[in-house]
C-alpha cells in the first residue's frame, strides 16, 4: 500500500488503466494515509470517504466494462482546495462564516474533475477566503509543513500543497490570486502552476479578487501538473472572463521537456528579484537552477522589469478592493452563519454582528483596506493608481517577452517560516508573494518547480518560471527539462526527501 | 409624527418659482431570461423558484451577460436619439441591502451604453417639448421583501421580513433625463407626458411590458424649485413609488407646492428621498441623504467590456419601428383626423388601440368612436388606463363587425362590451349567454308589427296617406315588444312594406 | 498621505458592516496606517498618460444567448438559509429603506 502513495499520478493512472491495481485500492491507500498522518498535517477540512470510494468504483467498473478511461487521470485521487464549490460536500473557504455550508452546485473545475474520473478525496485547508501566505488564517487551525511541522506549508493553499507533499493525495487543486499555488509549492518542494488568467474557469471558485484569481494544478511532478492542467482547463461560457481558445499543449510540452533539451530557449532572469530581503540559501539555489538551465542549452540573459517592485503595493490595493465587494454577500441573510437573531436586533445589526463574528482578522483588515481604497476621494490615488501600475507591469512583461521566451526568479524570497512568526506583522507576511504577484496582475502563466533545498536550513526552495499569456506550454517544457536534470543530479525527486511522518505536531 | 405639510397655492408657486425636474425611469426588459443568468424572466410566480446560484449571489457563482438585453439597451438608446458607446463597462455599486443578493448591484457608472439623446413630448394642447436624455444604462433588478407583523406590510413596525429573489437579476434599463427647466406651470404635465411618451416608445420597441402597476416601468422624480431671481438650482428631493401616469403629475405638483411653502417661510429643503402616497396624493419623508452615499463604484471584474461594433448598431437601427410621434402624423393623414380629433385620441391614450382595432378589420371612424367615447368612459369609471381595460382591440373590432352585419344594434353592442369587460368571454359568447341577438327573423318581426298596427289603426292610414314619419310610433312599439333586440331600420322597412301591401 | 484615525476606521467598519470592537479599532488603525503608507508608493509611477487596467485579459463582447437554463428548486435555494418561511428567506426586521 505505501508503495502506491509514493507513485506519481501518471504512474497511478497507468496502473489503474492497465488494471494492475484498482482505483478503489489506490483511493483506499490514500484514505488510509490521510487517516494516519492528517492529525499531524491537518491538510484536510473534510474527507469524503464515501464519495471518493464511489467515484473510484465507478472508474474501475468503467474500465472493467471495456470502456476507455474518461481521462488520463481517471481513478487518480486528488485533494480539492476548499474554495471550489462541491455539490453535496461542505465548502467553507476556511471561514467560520461558511461553516457547514453545502453548495447546491459544482464549480466548473469540480465538474470537469468528476467527468474526468478524478477521485476527489476531500477539501483542503486554506487561509480564510484565500487571504494569506501561511494557512494560519484558516478558522479551522493551521496546516503543518510536512518538511517541518513547526513551519507553514505556504498559503493560501497550504492544505493542497501539504497534502501532496505528505503523500495524502497524488495531485491537488489550488487557486492563485497572488501566489497561493506557487508559494505553497515552493515551500513544500512540490510543483504548482498558475495558468493564464481565463485559462481555467472561475465558475464556482469562491471569489477573493476576481480579476486575479485563477485555479491551477498542484503536483509532485511537472508532468502530473500538466495532466491535471489539461483536465481542468478550457473555455466555459459560465465564466465571461474565460478564454475561448484551445488549451495550450501542456502535456506534450512536458513530455518534450523531459527529454532534457532546452537549446534555442531564451531565459530571462528578472533583475529586480534578488538581493535585499532574499534568504542567501534561496538565492544560491536559484543561481544553481539558472546554471542548470544554461547547461541544458538555454540562452540566459538578465532582464529588467522596473515596475515589478510596484506589484506588491498595487496588489494590496486591487485585491482588498475587489475582496471588500466580493465578500459583501456574506451577510447572514441567505446562507452561512447568522448570529444575534434573537428578535431584538434588526437585519442590519445581525449583518454587522455576524460579519464581525464570522470573519477573521486578516479578512476584516483587507475588507477595510479595500473599502478605504475604493472610497470617493481616495479612489484615484489608490485603486486608480494601482490599476495603472497593472498596465505598467503588463508592459514590462511584454517588453521582456520580446527578448526572451520565459522569465525566471525565485518563487518566494525565503523558505518556509515558522508558524506564528509573521502573524502579527501583516507587511512581513505580504512579502512572501513579492515575486509571484506580477503574473497575477498581468494575467500571464507562471509555475513554481522545486529547485532543491536551501543549504542553510535544509528546506525546499522553488524556481519560478513565467511565460506569456496563453503560452502555458513553455512553463511545462522548461519546468520538465529542469526537473529531469535536477532529479538526475540529485538522485531522485526532491519531495521523496521529505521526512517520514508521524513526528510531533 | 408626520405633521401635515403646509402647501402653497399653485398659482403662487408659479409666480415666485421655476420648477426644475429630473426624471429617472427604470424599465424591466421583457427578455426570456435574466440579465446575468439563464433564469426565467417573468413577473410573479411561487417565491424563489426562478433562481440559480448567480442571481441568488451564492459564493462562487458568476454573471454571464444576456446579449438580448444589450440589444434592447442599444435599441432603446437609438430610439431616444442617443449616441451608443464605442466601449463601455459594467461597474459594481456597493451597498448593503437584504433584497440585493451580492450586496452590490451590477450596473453601469460613468460608462453608460447610451447617452446624449432626446425625446420629443407632445402635451395635451399639442405643444411639443423636447426632453433631453442624459443616459440610458443597463443594470439588474433586486429581489422583493415582504414585511411581516406591524401594520399593513409596511417596513415600519414589522417583526421580520421575508425575501423572494425571483425578481433579482431581471434586466433593467435606467433612463435618466437631463434637468428639465423652463416648463413653468406645465412642469407636472410635462413630467406625465414624458413618461407617457416614453412608455409608448418602449411599447413600440417591444422591449418591455411597460406595466407601471406591475413595476415593469418605474419613475423616480427629482424636483427642485428656483426662486425667480436665483442663478443656482435649489436643493432637490427624489420622489419614489410613483406607480401611474396620473401619479407622476400629482407627485410633481405636490412637491412643488410643498417645497414652495417651506422656501417662502425662509426654510430650506432637505435633500431626501420621498415616497408618493397614492391614497392622498402627498409625499412623505424617507431616507435623508445628508452625505452623498459612498457606493465605491469600480469596474466589474467578472464581466468584460462591451464594444458594440458600428455595423451592429446600424443593423439595430434598422430594426427600429416607426416612432410613435411619426406614426401619429401618418395616422392623422390616413384617418383624415382633425387636430382636435387627434388630440382627443391622444388624451385618452387610444392611438395604439384604435390602430390595432383598425388592423383587426374595423373602420377608423367606428374604432375611434368606440375607444374615445364608450371605452374611455369605462376606463374613467374604473380608474384604469384605457389600455388596461379587459377588452382587446380584436374584441372591439369583432363587436363593430357584428353591428355592421346587422347582428347587433348599437345598443346591444354596448351590452356585449359590458359583458366582455365583466369577463364573460369573447363577444360572441356574451351574445349567446345574454341572448342579445337581434331579432332578425322577419316572421317574428311581422307578427309584432301586425300586432302594433292593429293597436293603432290610424297610424296605418297616415302612412298610406304618405306620412311615412308616422311609422316611428309603430317602430317604437315593435322595439318595445322585442325588448330592443330588433334592428330598427329593418322594422321600418317591414312596416312600410306591410302597410303598402 | 495616510494617517488613519480611529474615527475613519470606525466609519470604514460601518460601511463594510463589521461590528468591530474598540480594541480592534486601535489595532486596525495602526495596521491600516502602516499598509497604506507602504502601498501609497503606487502613485509614484501612476502617471496621467498611463491607462488603467481593469481586466487581465483584453476580451470584449462576451454575450450569452437569451435561453432559459434550469436553476435551483425552491428547496435547494432555501437549503442553506439560516431561516425560511413560506418559501422565502426569513430575515430580521429591516430598518433601512430600499435604495
Amino acid at each position: 500500500m505505501t508503495e502506491l502513495i509514493k507513485l506519481t499520478a501518471a504512474e497511478l493512472a497507468e496502473k489503474i488503466h492497465a488494471r494492475e491495481v484498482s482505483a478503489v485500492e489506490v483511493t483506499q491507500a490514500h484514505l488510509d494515509r490521510i487517516g494516519e498522518v492528517d492529525d499531524h498535517i491537518h491538510a484536510f477540512l473534510h474527507v469524503d470517504t464515501e464519495g471518493a470510494l464511489a467515484a473510484a468504483k465507478a472508474v474501475d467498473e468503467g474500465i472493467a466494462g471495456g470502456n476507455a478511461p474518461a481521462s488520463a487521470l481517471a481513478g487518480v485521487p486528488l485533494a480539492l482546495k476548499d474554495v471550489l464549490t462541491t455539490e453535496g460536500i461542505p465548502t467553507t473557504c476556511g471561514s467560520k462564516t461558511l461553516e457547514g455550508w453545502i453548495p447546491p452546485y459544482d464549480a466548473t473545475v469540480t465538474r470537469k474533475l468528476r467527468e474526468a474520473g478524478v477521485v476527489i478525496l476531500g477539501k483542503t485547508n486554506m487561509d480564510e477566503f484565500a487571504m494569506g501566505s501561511s494557512t494560519e488564517n484558516s478558522a479551522y487551525g493551521p496546516t503543518h509543513n510536512p518538511w517541518d511541522h513547526a513551519r507553514i506549508p505556504g498559503g493560501s493553499g497550504g492544505g493542497s500543497s501539504a497534502s501532496i507533499a505528505a503523500f495524502e493525495a497524488a495531485i491537488a487543486i489550488g487557486t492563485d490570486t497572488g501566489g497561493s499555488i506557487r508559494q505553497p509549492g515552493s515551500v513544500t518542494g512540490t510543483v504548482g502552476v498558475k495558468p493564464t488568467y481565463g485559462g481555467v474557469s472561475r465558475y464556482g471558485l469562491v471569489a477573493f479578487s476576481s480579476s486575479l484569481d485563477q485555479a491551477g494544478p498542484c503536483a509532485r511532478t511537472v508532468l502530473d501538473a500538466a495532466l491535471l492542467h489539461e483536465v481542468i482547463a478550457g473555455h466555459d461560457p459560465l465564466d465571461s472572463t474565460s478564454i475561448d481558445a484551445p488549451v495550450p499543449p501542456v502535456v506534450a510540452a512536458a513530455r518534450q521537456g523531459m527529454t532534457g533539451d532546452l537549446k534555442g530557449v531564451k531565459v530571462g532572469v528578472v533583475k529586480e528579484f534578488g538581493g535585499d530581503g532574499y534568504q542567501p540559501g534561496v538565492e544560491r539555489s536559484f543561481q544553481a537552477a539558472v546554471d542548470q538551465l544554461r547547461a541544458l542549452g538555454a540562452a540566459v540573459v538578465e532582464v529588467s522589469c522596473p515596475h515589478f517592485v510596484y506589484a506588491l503595493p498595487a496588489y494590496y490595493l486591487i485585491a482588498p478592493s475587489e475582496c471588500s465587494s466580493n465578500l459583501a454577500r456574506f451577510d447572514a441573510m441567505r446562507y452561512g452563519l447568522r448570529v444575534a437573531d434573537d428578535g431584538t436586533h434588526s437585519a442590519e445589526e445581525v449583518m454587522s454582528l455576524t460579519r464581525e463574528k464570522g470573519f477573521g482578522a486578516e479578512v476584516k483588515r483587507r475588507i477595510m483596506l479595500g473599502t478605504y481604497a475604493l472610497s470617493s476621494g481616495y479612489y484615484d490615488a489608490y485603486y486608480g493608481s494601482a490599476q495603472k501600475v497593472r498596465t505598467l507591469i503588463t508592459r514590462d512583461f511584454a517588453a521582456a517577452f520580446e527578448k526572451v521566451d520565459v522569465l525566471v526568479s525565485p518563487t518566494t524570497p525565503t523558505t518556509a517560516f515558522k508558524i506564528g512568526e509573521r502573524v502579527d506583522d501583516p507587511m512581513a507576511m505580504y512579502l512572501a508573494d513579492l515575486c509571484t504577484i506580477p503574473s497575477n496582475l498581468a494575467g500571464n502563466a507562471a509555475m513554481s518547480v522545486p529547485s532543491g533545498l536551501s543549504d542553510e536550513d535544509g528546506l525546499p526552495v522553488g524556481l519560478q518560471i513565467m511565460a506569456p499569456a496563453l503560452a502555458d506550454d513553455r512553463l511545462y517544457r522548461v519546468g520538465a527539462a529542469y526537473e529531469a536534470a535536477r532529479d538526475a543530479a540529485a538522485g531522485g525527486s526532491l519531495v521523496h526527501k521529505v521526512p517520514e511522518l508521524g513526528g510531533t505536531k | 409624527m408626520t405633521a401635515v405639510a403646509e402647501l402653497m397655492d399653485y398659482a403662487d408657486v408659479i409666480e415666485r418659482f421655476d420648477p426644475v425636474l429630473g426624471l429617472e425611469v427604470h424599465v424591466e426588459l421583457n427578455t426570456k431570461t435574466k440579465m446575468f443568468c439563464g433564469c426565467e424572466n417573468e413577473f410573479g410566480g411561487e417565491p424563489n423558484t426562478k433562481v440559480c446560484p448567480t442571481c441568488l449571489g451564492l459564493p462562487g457563482a458568476l454573471p454571464a451577460l444576456n446579449g438580448k438585453a444589450v440589444e434592447g439597451a442599444i435599441r432603446i438608446g437609438l430610439a431616444l436619439n442617443c449616441e451608443i458607446a464605442e466601449w463601455c463597462r459594467f461597474a459594481r455599486k456597493n451597498y448593503f441591502y437584504p433584497d440585493m443578493p451580492k450586496n452590490f448591484q451590477t450596473s453601469q457608472y460613468d460608462e453608460p451604453i447610451a447617452f446624449n439623446g432626446y425625446l420629443d413630448v407632445t402635451l395635451d394642447d399639442g405643444e411639443v417639448v423636447r426632453v433631453e436624455i442624459e443616459r440610458a444604462h443597463m443594470e439588474e433588478d433586486t429581489g422583493k421583501s415582504l414585511h411581516v407583523g406591524g401594520a399593513t406590510g409596511r417596513i415600519h413596525g414589522a417583526e421580520h421580513s421575508l425575501l423572494d429573489y425571483n425578481r433579482a437579476g431581471v434586466p433593467l434599463i435606467e433612463i435618466v433625463t437631463k434637468t428639465i427647466e423652463g416648463t413653468g406651470e406645465r412642469a407636472p404635465e410635462v413630467a406625465r407626458a414624458y413618461v407617457s411618451a416614453l412608455r409608448d416608445l418602449l411599447r413600440a420597441l417591444d422591449v418591455s411590458d411597460v406595466r407601471m402597476d406591475q413595476g415593469s416601468l418605474r419613475c423616480d422624480a427629482n424636483i427642485s424649485l428656483m426662486a425667480k431671481d436665483a442663478t443656482e438650482f435649489g436643493t432637490r428631493t427624489e420622489t419614489k413609488n410613483v406607480n401611474s401616469l396620473r401619479s407622476v403629475e400629482r407627485a410633481v405638483r405636490y412637491e412643488m407646492t410643498r417645497q414652495a411653502a417651506i422656501l417662502a417661510e425662509g426654510g430650506s429643503i432637505k435633500q431626501e428621498t420621498r415616497h408618493f402616497q397614492e391614497a392622498d396624493g402627498t409625499t412623505s419623508s424617507g431616507r435623508t441623504k445628508e452625505t452623498a452615499e459612498d457606493y465605491r463604484y469600480f469596474p466589474e471584474p467578472d464581466l468584460v467590456p462591451i464594444a458594440p461594433a458600428r455595423e451592429w448598431v446600424e443593423e439595430l437601427r434598422g430594426t427600429l419601428p416607426e416612432m410613435p410621434s411619426e406614426r401619429r402624423k401618418r395616422i392623422q393623414t390616413e384617418w383624415s383626423l382633425s387636430d382636435e380629433a387627434l388630440r382627443d385620441l391622444l388624451n385618452v391614450g387610444a392611438v395604439d388601440l384604435v390602430a390595432a382595432t383598425v388592423e383587426a378589420g374595423a373602420s377608423p371612424d367606428e374604432a375611434r368612436g368606440w375607444w374615445v367615447n364608450t371605452l374611455a368612459q369605462e376606463a374613467n369609471t374604473r380608474e384604469v388606463e384605457l389600455a388596461d381595460l379587459a377588452i382587446t382591440p380584436k374584441q372591439v373590432a369583432e363587436v363593430i363587425g357584428l353591428v355592421s352585419s346587422g347582428e347587433l344594434t348599437n345598443k346591444l353592442a354596448k351590452e356585449v362590451v359590458q359583458g366582455v369587460l365583466a369577463g364573460e368571454g369573447e363577444p360572441r359568447e356574451v351574445v349567446e349567454k345574454r341572448g342579445l341577438k337581434v331579432v332578425s327573423d322577419d316572421s317574428a318581426l311581422l307578427a309584432a308589427i301586425d300586432e302594433a298596427l292593429a293597436g293603432q289603426p290610424d297610424v296605418a292610414d297616415k302612412i298610406r296617406g304618405g306620412k311615412v314619419a308616422a311609422a316611428g310610433a309603430i317602430v317604437g312599439a315593435v322595439m318595445k315588444a322585442t325588448k330592443g333586440q330588433a334592428d330598427a331600420k329593418r322594422v321600418r322597412e317591414l312596416i312600410i312594406e306591410r302597410v303598402g301591401s | 498621505m495616510p494617517n488613519i484615525s480611529r474615527d475613519e476606521v470606525a466609519h470604514l467598519a460601518k460601511l463594510a458592516r463589521l461590528a468591530v470592537t474598540d480594541d480592534e479599532i486601535d489595532v486596525f488603525a495602526g495596521q491600516l496606517d502602516q499598509i497604506l503608507d507602504s502601498v501609497a508608493k503606487v502613485s509614484e509611477v501612476a502617471a496621467a498618460d498611463v491607462p488603467p487596467t481593469s481586466h487581465a485579459v483584453p476580451l470584449t463582447n462576451v454575450f450569452r444567448e437569451d435561453v432559459v437554463r434550469p436553476g435551483l428548486t425552491q428547496q435547494q435555494a432555501l437549503a442553506g438559509a439560516p431561516a425560511a418561511e413560506d418559501g422565502r428567506f426569513r430575515v430580521p426586521r429591516i430598518l433601512g429603506e430600499e435604495q
